[in-house]
């Protein structure tokens, strides 16, 4: 960031945008796929936070007349097999996958910015036993260890969110800890060292803000990794619990043959809104990465 | 070669104690207690609390958690994992008939996947920026955004429901001779969608390493030499951008594992992980313990295997 500043010729007439290096969303708005996923992504947030306040079925409201309707009418896309609108389910449950998604992520972020970091600046003992552990985590096999303990904590969203967020810190620790390495040896922290500056404020005002890049550009991609795994447990029925719904459990109360084969409303709209919702956080991911870091080409 | 893997090996010991310890705390957590589960409630309530306790106390229950924990490991180290809550079978036994299931899947994923992944990766990275590169990175993207229950669904209504080539659960037709065949059939579906997932990644990173290893200088002596082009890529490019791609492989195993466990219960696969789910809803914690002993085991494993071959294709590794 600095660097550009000091770049730029400090005389300058008329405007100078033309001949300043691209900033972020220049160089993000180059990446087509990455816009459009952006876009898809804001109006996905959009629908699931205020469309429910425009339909007039409520998500749970059960009405046994209206036993797995057909799409049309008075039911956009029809209803379920308690006779629930799946539209209105739809838009709630998106609420709760992409909830899952951020809280999921930003507490192994924490988790993994605070353990990678130490583990990166003091090296030494605090790192061997940083990294070992992060061994043993990855080693677990997750899926199976989180559906154990969710099942032992009992199947909710909150017990979904902490254990995806407990299993998920490696990756991130393993990422500060590399940028930590190799940013406490440069230049500008060995000189705020020579300043006499405490190891807090070289943390935080040095070393923290250029680690972050790559952090960002891991917990946008962790966020649709998050978001499968909801899916995914609440598809076994160990994650968000009916009534409440998720795209998964939605998924999950679709999975006999006959739904499959004739009832397709009850699971391809589920299944389009988690593709659509992980695909487009995805390609937002890999824009963050080709804006945020010139040097990766891929 | 051997002191390397044995170094490699005396490196996860603790991994794996560290494993056992977690997976300890994780059971005692479980409500109850295996001792009540496995008495007969009659029983119990006739004998009075003073024999329950008794019971207990016989089987260590009440021992401080530290020396509950070595016990357990004692047990667990001369492959006794317990005993089902649900219908008393020992817990290796009924493992034990579900392993080679999920072994077969995994390994016919994995084999599908590295013959499919390493020439799109190749023809990926010698086409670059081609109309196939393109394709191949959004097919990339669309296979981890994809939920593999999801997939399966979709490849169960189109193959099994629609057109009626594949069978959408089992492993082999009941009642019919254990055919090879007739085994393949059933086969077809989940290793597509696991494969699919498991290819991905496959052919990103030998695209990558492939363009690496492509403008090394040897590249450019062996065209020189005058090489044909197929033998420069396969002999001198190739060999080398393989080695990265072996760590890769074996570092998804964990990955591939955890997608078995949910196309097993697609599929209705008679696999580990259909036994997890199944244990999950009956709240069979011994079983559950079991399993994730077992993955724990299969993952470190495939982690070790991971070093040697990274050790026999690269051997600069081994003094490293």
């Amino acid at each position: 960031m600095s660097a550009t500043t000091a770049d730029r010729p400090v005389l300058t007439l008329g405007d100078s945008s033309r001949h300043r290096a691209p900033n972020l969303w220049q160089r993000y708005r180059r990446h087509r796929l990455a816009v459009a996923g952006g876009a898809v992504l804001l109006i996905l947030v959009l629908l699931s936070v205020f469309l429910p306040f425009f339909l007039s079925h409520a998500p749970n409201a059960i009405d046994l007349t209206a036993y797995r309707k057909p799409p049309g009418g008075d039911h956009l896309l029809g209803t379920d097999s308690s006779g629930r609108d799946v539209l209105a389910r739809l838009m709630v449950a998106g609420r709760v996958s992409l909830s899952v998604g951020i809280v999921a992520v930003a507490i192994y972020v924490a988790i993994g910015t605070v353990l990678g970091g130490l583990g990166g600046y003091f090296g030494g003992l605090i790192d061997g036993v940083v990294m070992r552990l992060a061994d043993m985590v990855l080693s677990f096999p997750s899926i199976i260890v989180i559906i154990t303990i969710v099942s032992i904590l009992g199947p909710n969203i909150t017990n979904v969110m902490l254990v995806i967020g407990l299993m998920g810190w490696p990756p991130i620790a393993r990422l500060v800890r590399g940028e930590f390495l190799t940013l406490r040896e440069r230049e500008f922290v060995t000189a705020s060292r020579a300043t006499g500056a405490s190891n807090s404020r070289i943390i935080f005002r040095h070393v923290l803000p250029n680690a972050i890049t790559p952090v960002i550009v891991a917990a946008t991609f962790g966020m649709a990794q998050a978001i499968l795994l909801e899916a995914a447990l609440s598809f076994l029925g160990m994650g968000v619990q009916p009534p409440q719904a998720s795209w998964g459990n939605m998924l999950n109360a679709a999975q006999s043959i006959t739904i499959i084969e004739e009832m397709p409303w009850l699971w391809l709209p589920p299944g389009i809104m988690i593709v659509l919702a992980v695909l487009s956080i995805n390609f937002v991911g890999d824009g963050f990465r080709d804006a945020l870091d010139p040097r990766a080409k891929r | 070669m051997g002191r390397f893997l044995l170094r490699r090996l005396l490196i996860s010991a603790p991994v794996l104690l560290g494993i056992t310890l977690v997976m300890f705390i994780i059971a005692n957590m479980a409500p109850g207690d295996p001792i009540t589960a496995l008495m007969n409630p009659e029983q119990a309530a006739n004998m009075g609390p003073e024999w329950v306790e008794a019971q207990k106390e016989q089987l260590g229950l009440n021992d401080p958690a530290p020396v509950r924990y070595l016990k357990w490991l004692g047990q667990t180290a001369q492959g006794n994992l317990g005993f089902s809550f649900v219908d008393r079978q020992p817990v290796s036994h009924k493992i034990g008939e579900r392993v080679w299931p999920t072994v077969k899947l995994m390994l016919t994923v994995l084999i599908v996947s590295v013959l499919v992944g390493v020439p799109l990766g190749v023809l990926s990275a010698l086409r670059q920026y081609s109309w196939i590169d393109y394709l191949l990175t959004v097919i990339g993207f669309l296979t981890v955004s994809i939920p593999s229950f999801f997939l399966a669904m979709g490849l169960i209504y189109i193959f099994s429901l629609k057109l009626d080539w594949f069978p959408a659960a089992g492993m082999y037709t009941v009642g019919r001779d254990r055919t090879f065949l007739d085994s393949l059939r059933y086969m077809v579906l989940p290793a597509s969608v696991l494969g699919l997932a498991q290819a991905a990644p496959i052919i990103r990173y030998t695209r990558a390493s492939l363009l690496e290893t492509i403008t090394q200088e040897y590249v450019t002596v062996a065209r020189a030499k005058g090489l044909a082009e197929n033998g420069v890529i396969v002999r001198h490019a190739l060999r080398n951008a393989l080695i990265p791609i072996v760590t890769i492989i074996a570092l998804d195993v964990p990955r591939l594992l955890g997608g078995t466990v949910i196309i097993e219960q697609v599929f209705s696969w008679p696999g580990m992980g259909s036994l997890a789910i199944a244990s999950v809803t009956g709240r069979d914690y011994n079983v559950l313990m079991g399993i994730n002993l077992i993955a724990a085991v299969m993952i470190l494993l495939s982690n070790l295997l991971a070093d040697a071959i990274y050790s026999i294709v690269d051997p600069r590794i081994r003094y490293g």
